[in-house]
This record gives C-alpha cells, structure tokens and sequence, in this order.
C-alpha cells in the first residue's frame, strides 16, 4: 500500500482545479481517462497509476460514489451477503494511487478532438480513452417492458436498489406463489449468473415458503454448468425449479407489468415475482462513440483492448465482443491489466509483455456448495481465444464444495482489493 | 502386527510377481528408517495420534481425514481440494513436504534418496488394509519428477516481469497478504514457492484453478513470480 501525503495532496489539488475550470489542452503528463468504475475501469485505474508511478495521470468517470459488485449480489438476494458487503468506494484509489475520480456521467465521445463530455458540462481531453461502460439492455427486446418497468418486473442486472428490490418481492411472495424469471438470449452478463440467482431465490423460498414455485422461461437451449445446477435443484430444491425453454413455450411474446402477466405462444402466466432480464448491448456510451458492430458490441484488437474503430480507445469487459471470454468481473479485471500494459507502453515506453488472460465464475447452489468454472486465454489475432479450462464435477463431496465456496469468498475480498486498492 | 509382516510380504509378492517388489530386506531397513518418522508419527497395532496423525491405512486415505488429527490449515485445504495418499503423492511427500503442501506443520526436510523413500512406503505399505493392491511407485514418479521439483534455476527471475505476471494472481490471491479462502502467497522463501507451481504444472497438486494458471507458465516466468512476491509483504 502506498499512502503518500505528498501524493494525497496532489490529488486533491487536482480535484478543486478539475471542478472550478475546464482541463487545460496539452498537459505535460500523458492523460488517460477511464469511463466506467467497475471491475474493468477501477482496475485499469489502479494499475495505470501504481505501475507508471505518476508518469501518466489517470482520470476516473463514473457517476456512483458507492459502488455494487453485480458479482455477489446474487447471494444477498439469498441472505447470504450482506448488501453493505458489496459496496465499495473510490477514496483508496484518489488517496493511495493518485487517481482523479469524477463522479458524473460520461455523457458523449468526440474522437475527433480526443474529449470526453460530462453530463455535468465539463469536457476533459484524453491520449487515451479506456471504455468500461458495462452493458445496457436492447430496447425493446422484450415487449411490454422497458426501464420505467423495473419497479415492477426488476432485472437486478445491475447491483444495488434492484438487487434489494428483487430480495424483498422474494420474500413477500404469497404463500405457495410463482417466482418467473424471464432469461436472457446470449451474450449476456454473467453466464450462469441468472441460474445462481434461481438457486438463491429457491433457497429462500425452502425456507420461508416452500410450496412457492419457481419458472424459468429461457430462449436457451442449454446454459452455463447447466448439470451441475441441475444436479444442485434436484439435490437441494426437488419439484421446486421448472426450466422451460422456447421449444416448449413457444417464447415469451411480451409481458404486463401491471397485471404481472407473461405472455407466451399459447398461454399467459402469473406470477407474483417476475425477473425479466433482458437481452443486452454493449453500455449506451459505447454505441454514441461509434464503437458498436451491428450486434450492439464493440469488436477489440485482443492483444491490446484497443477498439477496431480507434486505435486511442481501449473498450474492456462486457461491452467487448472479444471471442472466447466471457462477460464476467473476473474477465474484465484481466482485460484490464493488459490493456493497462498496453497504454504504459504506447504513452511511456515501458516494457511490454505477452498478454495472457483468464477468468473463474464461482456459483453458489446452496449452504456451503460452491461449484466454479474457469479457462485461460491467449490473444490470437482474431480473438481472445481459450487455451484450456475446467469445470467442477457432478458429485463432488461436501468438503469440496465448501472450500469451493469459502474459496469464492477469498476471490471476492482478492478481486475487490485488485480493483480498488 | 509386527509378526505378520513376513506372510504379508510373500502373500504380495506372490501377487504381483513384478522385480521390483520390495524384498524382506528393503522392509526392515524401510523400519529402521522409520525411526526418523517416529517422534511425530506412530504406526501399526493401537497406534495413536501423535504431533502427526498415525499411519495406519494412510494408502488411498484423503489428506487430512484422522479425527482427532491435529492438521495445518494447508493441509485441510490440500484434503479437501483432493489430495489422496498414494504410493505416488506419498513418494513426493517425503520427498520435500512442501512439493504438495506449502504450509504443512510437518518439520522436516525430506528424505531426498530415492532408494530410501521406496523402503520406507515398503515398510509403511504392510500397516493398509490390503497392501497387495497398493500399486507400486511408477518409476517416473520416483526417479525423475519429484527430483525435478527442486532444480534451481529460481534464482534470478526477473522480478519486474514478475510483477507484470502477478496480475494473474491478484486477481484471487491479495497483495497484502491477506488469508481467507484462498492461501497468501506473499513473501514466501523462492524456492518453495518454485517448488509449489512446479507441482501444480505437474498435477502433484490437486487444485484445477491452480493446476490452469501454472501449466501455462514456463520455467522463466515461475521464476519471475517467485522473485517478485519475495519481496511483497
């Protein structure tokens, strides 16, 4: 940990100077702002500055001062985590790394001059630009249902007020009720993440009401450690979890957020709880800039993060289309150290080594049963393609699954220190 | 107990018909050997727990399963994880504890002839429940792979692109040192924690997240990392 007063004030002095004028053009100091604080740009902060050790300043864009992990936030749902276990703040990085952090959104990119604006007002120019924007859902993708309807059908894809929200519709679920969880097509944010929240939300519902009933209507033929949850419903939540994809239904056709109503090919559902988790694009900010192919993602150089689009911005995590990775926190976190050695080396010189990258998703399915799966990845010149990989196995005994899970617990407190000092 | 190591010897010879079975003799120098194990461990009729677990049926046991056993922390992990007593682990075991278990409460440097380790797992074999279908050691296992465990070319690994390699591990493992869930790795003696990627890229070690991220590194990066989280405290 470097906590350095000297660098402390520094920050701070960069702080008032950044509210009360607009950032001077043609800074000595190579400039590279991130938009985005989440597992990609917190971490490609903390790296840029730690390792150039104040030769590049780094500049932070993300409106939250307290931030969710969306990792996690399916075990408080089921009472697992506390939801003040999974905020986090951006002090460390401003103190100890020398980080500049402006809570505003990013409002548009003009490549042209190399400027970001916020929605604030202010414009700050870049040498390079580092896009962590996340994702956003697809308009209209489901119909009946768009964002004003997230009080009623939550998505709780992204953490915080609708993680709480889906939690206590969950736990005020009429005796023997129906939880529905509309799926998302692929790619999408967190591969088994939707099937690690039907685990949470079964296990609170086997204690609290067990002849409630849970439906997933899935567009998906198969999904993410799809036997090792199926396994986990049988073993732990026997006759609770109906999985019905397209074939059966005919695919959800829309949804009524005022009668709770699904609506399929030949039948309309009620339920008390609906989870409608959409398809999904790359974050607004990425498509305004002009860094989305026609699938809404944002194609990458894999060696370098570097956009196809422009070779000034780096585009990290799930708004990437990047090949063989994943959406995942852990994805992103490794998207952004060697995006960060890239920048280092493109604005300083310093060495440059070979990227290599990797990712684990560890899922929870019940008490003390943990189940992960995980690969690692070279950067062709095509994609970021997988080398090799593993999963856990069906049957795996008691003690294993607990480590598993203690295990996801460290890689929790690992990820969050990587990310945020 | 003791007076039945003859039959048993011949019942298994018998058996497997295999030269390089162990002969009487190999037996009772492997019993003399024992006596640098006895201190902490006990072996055959009643024997009890002592500073470490006792010995009995360790073939096929997974690591770390006695009750009333005192283990280390590592070692729990290491069971849990899928660590399974063998002639082939136990072999790597002694050799150098720490080839399969870095924090092992185990004091001991390791029995480093590999003529020795064969006489004493020959010895300890006759206290399992069925010694004859122990299989023997493979002669890679003995000869060649745990050996290799300890070549030192760790010493002057390249700390800086260590430190760019690190970023592999931090994103599970924290660079304060911090040891809940997943092991510190920080500030650890080269040579063990050369020792320990080594058996991971090797398979000694159980763990599939591990057993990923280290087949993929090459002797120079091993080196690399080691050199850099030496220094991290």
């Amino acid at each position: 940990m470097r906590l350095n007063r000297r660098r402390f004030l520094g920050t701070a002095a960069a702080s008032a100077a950044l509210l009360s004028s607009p950032i001077a053009l043609g800074q000595k100091r190579p400039r590279v702002v991130i938009i985005g604080g989440g597992a990609g740009g917190a971490t490609a902060a903390r790296y840029l500055a730690k390792d150039s050790d104040g030769a590049i300043e780094v500049i932070l864009i993300e409106p939250s001062r307290t931030y969710y992990t969306c990792f996690f936030s399916n075990l408080a749902i089921g009472g697992f985590q506390p939801m003040s276990k999974l905020a986090h703040s951006y002090g460390t990085l401003a103190s100890d790394y020398g980080v500049t952090v402006v809570h505003d959104w990013a409002s548009a990119v003009d490549r042209e001059k190399k400027v970001v604006r916020l929605a604030g007002g202010d414009t700050i120019s870049y040498d390079r630009l580092v896009l962590s924007p996340g994702i956003d859902f697809v308009k209209g993708a489901i119909e009946g249902w768009d964002v004003t309807a997230q009080t009623k059908m939550p998505h709780a894809y992204k953490a915080g007020t609708q993680t709480q929200l889906l939690k206590a519709q969950v736990e005020a679920m009429p005796e023997g009720g129906t939880f529905a969880m509309v799926a998302p097509p692929n790619p999408y944010r967190c591969p088994p993440g939707p099937y690690e929240r039907i685990s949470m939300v079964a296990h609170v519902l086997k204690q609290r009401n067990p002849t409630a009933k849970i439906l997933i209507l899935d567009p998906k033929e198969k999904f993410s450690k799809q036997g090792l949850f199926m396994e986990g419903w049988e073993n732990h939540y026997a006759g609770m979890v109906d999985w019905l994809t397209d074939e059966f239904t005919g695919g959800v056709q829309r949804v009524d957020p005022n009668t709770m109503e699904i609506v399929l090919e030949d039948e309309t559902i009620k339920a008390d709880v609906v989870n409608v988790i959409p398809a999904m694009q790359a974050g607004s900010i990425a498509q305004q800039a002009g860094l989305t192919n026609e699938a809404g993602w944002c194609p990458i150089v894999p060696a370098t993060l570097q956009s196809r689009m422009d070779e000034n911005i780096h585009v990290l995590g799930d708004a990437t289309q990047n090949g063989d990775m994943p959406k995942s926190g852990y994805s992103a976190n490794s998207q952004a150290k060697a995006a960060a050695m890239a920048i280092r080396h493109a604005l300083t010189g310093s060495r440059a080594f070979k990227p290599r990258f990797s990712n684990t998703c560890w899922s929870l399915i019940s008490p003390d049963n943990g189940v992960k799966v995980g690969a690692s990845y070279v950067a062709t010149d095509e994609k970021i393609a997988k080398v090799d990989g593993f999963i856990s196995q069906n049957n795996e005994d008691d003690a294993l699954r607990k480590q598993t899970y203690e295990e996801s617990l460290g890689w929790y407190a690992g990820m969050t220190a990587d990310m945020f000092g | 107990m003791r007076a039945l190591i003859p039959a048993l010897v011949l019942a298994f010879g018998f058996l497997s018909g295999a030269t390089s079975v162990a002969s009487a003799q190999d037996i009772a120098r492997g019993e003399r050997l024992f006596n640098a194990c006895l201190r902490c461990h006990d072996v055959g009729k009643d024997a009890k727990n002592r500073i470490g677990p006792h010995l009995n049926g360790v073939f096929d046991r997974k690591a770390a399963t006695i009750e009333g056993a005192t283990y280390s922390k590592a070692m729990k992990r290491a069971g849990a994880d899928g660590l399974r007593w063998t002639i082939d682990t136990l072999n790597i075991y002694i050799q150098n504890p720490k080839n399969l278990v870095s924090g092992t409460r185990m004091n001991y440097r390791g029995m480093r002839k590999e003529k020795d380790r064969s006489d004493l797992l020959a010895y300890l074999r006759q206290f399992s429940v069925s010694p004859a279908n122990i299989p023997e050691a493979s002669a890679s296992l003995l000869q060649q792979d745990a050996p290799s465990l300890h070549e030192e070319t760790y010493l002057d690994g390249d700390a800086e692109y260590g430190e760019y390699l690190s970023g592999e591990c931090t994103s599970c493992h924290q660079s304060s040192g911090a040891d809940k869930g997943i092991p510190s790795i920080t500030g650890w003696p080269q040579p063990d924690f050369v020792i320990a990627l080594r058996a991971y890229k090797k398979g000694h070690r159980p763990h599939p997240v591990m057993q990923m991220i280290a087949k993929r590194l090459s002797e120079e990066e091993i080196a690399a990392l080691a050199a850099y989280f030496k220094e991290l405290h």
